[in-house]
């Protein structure tokens, strides 16, 4: 893996919140670095520092030591060429699913003919179409996510970010998110870091997995998954499947 | 692509309620009108004086009275204005006020003490020295605007501070400014504990404006009161108390207008 073909890369990043866990940091010493069009996720056990990471690697966290470099510069702050997908799917209850997908846009003062027209194609591509003019109170879960996700591509970001996305859904709504997930990331050409506490999911949709030890989160392992694309749910009953998810789960349980 | 159709549920629609709406529609003039013609018995059975109690027929040709020379409309529109000029000048304030003292706690820190001391003191303690102050309609408008303050200082801060933590981060992830931020989060999230304030901002105008009336003026319908007390015609009085009630109600119904028209968002269809 080479440095400089990399979207992004993480040196060293170590996190302290000011006052917590006598100055134990929530994160210690992590690198990694991300290839331009690359599925990766980050596992590890709740409580280890996961969404932190997520949010160094987004800029909405300045790390105290370490440090991003997104596209060859310093990640000083949020940028717009990186999408952030929440654990709640964080839509305005007064905006209709349209002008929920089109804020971005609306924020970059793009015309309003030109953001519906773009939020349009965003919702036939995550499958809502139907529910342009809903309002998120009727809006399912797995639905409100999928609003969220739009969202989230809709200013085509470079690289997106997603923090445990589907970890208030149900299982089946889950995995059927995770297909859909695939779909997307197959037809736009974006870079995809996502934090999971599951590691079938994290398998099953990444390409390479970091895995993260228990506080102060770690790297403890990185695992690039040998499947073959596209990818099915069947694949979880293989045996090459059952193997790195077993290196993947043992790595979290050496503690 | 076929998996994800099936998981959509229908849009809700929610049947009309015309028939309960018309029901309901019923109720309060017919309760009006028995308490009137129990007021009429009252009055008749009773033998009181009309300056203790004056009957409604009485009251309704006090009114066509005061109608017909002009001075019921002339001091209904002086209390009016006062109750307008006291709202909005309340409101601006408390609301310019609160959103700078939720976002700043150092403003917070300097002058909660202040606000705080100074509601332990009744509005209607203030009001004379108001009047000594300010000559004509100002100190009325004054006293409304002060009545309307805190309620509405309160429900903005609330408001403001209410924002979701979470929005927030996504405002600042997609690079919001500052004027975004409030324009476009900011009070929106906050509209529903606005609104909630200003309703009750609405009505406490008008007390404040009687108030203020009541403490020295020549016009307006607290003036008017003092007028019918004086001269035993207490008819006088009750007209001027029922334009009162309907300008408070009037008040409250366009609130709750604005409230179902900017609040739809929010409205839990399975109720009214």
């Amino acid at each position: 893996m080479m440095a400089d073909d990399a979207i992004l890369v993480a040196h060293d990043l170590t996190m302290k919140y000011a006052g917590t866990n006598g100055g134990m940091p929530a994160l210690e010493r992590v690198s990694l670095s991300v290839r331009p069009h690359e599925f990766v996720c980050i596992v590890g056990p709740s409580g280890c520092g996961k969404t932190t990471l997520l949010r160094l690697l987004s800029g909405l966290l300045i790390p105290t030591s370490g440090r991003v470099e997104f596209e060859g510069q310093p990640l000083v702050g949020p940028r717009r060429r990186i999408g952030f997908v929440f654990q709640q799917a964080n839509l305005m209850p007064w905006r209709n699913v349209l002008d929920n997908i089109a804020l971005p846009l609306e924020l970059q003062g793009v015309e309003l003919e030109t953001r519906r027209e773009r939020a349009r194609d965003l919702i036939e591509l995550v499958g809502l179409q139907g529910f342009e003019s809903a309002l998120p109170r009727d809006l399912s879960g797995g639905m409100a996510q999928r609003v969220a996700i739009a969202r989230a591509l809709s200013h085509q970001p470079e690289l997106l970010l997603l923090d445990e996305p589907f970890g208030s859904l149900d299982a089946l709504t889950r995995e059927r998110m995770a297909s859909e997930l695939m779909r997307i990331w197959s037809r736009r050409a974006v870079t995809v870091i996502m934090v999971t506490h599951s590691i079938s999911e994290a398998v099953l949709l990444a390409d390479r997995v970091f895995v993260l030890g228990p506080r102060p989160g770690s790297m403890r392992l990185e695992v690039e998954i040998p499947l073959a694309r596209p990818r099915t749910l069947d694949m979880t009953y293989t045996r090459e499947f059952g193997a790195v998810a077993d290196r993947i789960r043992q790595a979290i349980e050496s503690a | 692509m076929g998996l994800f159709n099936q998981t959509k549920p229908t849009p809700a629609t929610y049947p009309p309620h015309g028939i309960r709406r018309w029901q309901q529609a019923w109720v309060v003039p017919l309760s009006l009108i028995v308490a009137v013609a129990l007021w009429q018995v009252t009055a008749e059975v009773s033998r009181l004086p009309a300056f203790m109690l004056p009957s409604p027929v009485e009251v309704w040709s006090r009114l066509l009275r005061a109608v017909s020379d002009g001075s019921l409309v002339r001091h209904t529109w002086t209390t009016l204005g006062e109750v307008l000029g006291g709202l909005s000048l309340g409101m601006s304030v408390a609301l310019s006020l609160g959103y700078l003292l939720a976002k700043s706690p150092t403003a917070e820190r300097l002058l909660a003490p202040y606000i705080v001391a100074s509601q332990s003191i009744p509005t209607v303690a203030i009001a004379p020295l108001l009047v000594i102050w300010f000559p004509g309609r100002l100190s009325k408008i004054l006293v409304a605007a002060l009545i309307v303050f805190f309620p509405v200082l309160v429900n903005s801060i609330v408001g403001v501070r209410s924002v979701p933590e979470e929005l927030k981060d996504l405002m600042r992830s997609l690079r919001a400014t500052r004027w975004q931020v409030f324009a476009k989060l900011e009070a929106p999230a906050a509209m529903p504990v606005i609104l909630g304030g200003l309703k009750v901002g609405a009505t406490l105008s008008v007390i404040g404006a009687v108030v203020g009336e009541f403490v020295g003026s020549d016009a307006g319908l607290g003036f008017l009161i003092n007028v019918g007390r004086g001269q035993y015609d207490t008819a006088l009085v009750f007209v001027a108390i029922m334009v009162l009630i309907v300008m408070a109600l009037g008040f409250y119904a366009i609130v709750d207008r604005l409230e179902r028209r900017l609040l739809r968002w929010r409205a839990d269809p399975t109720r009214e």
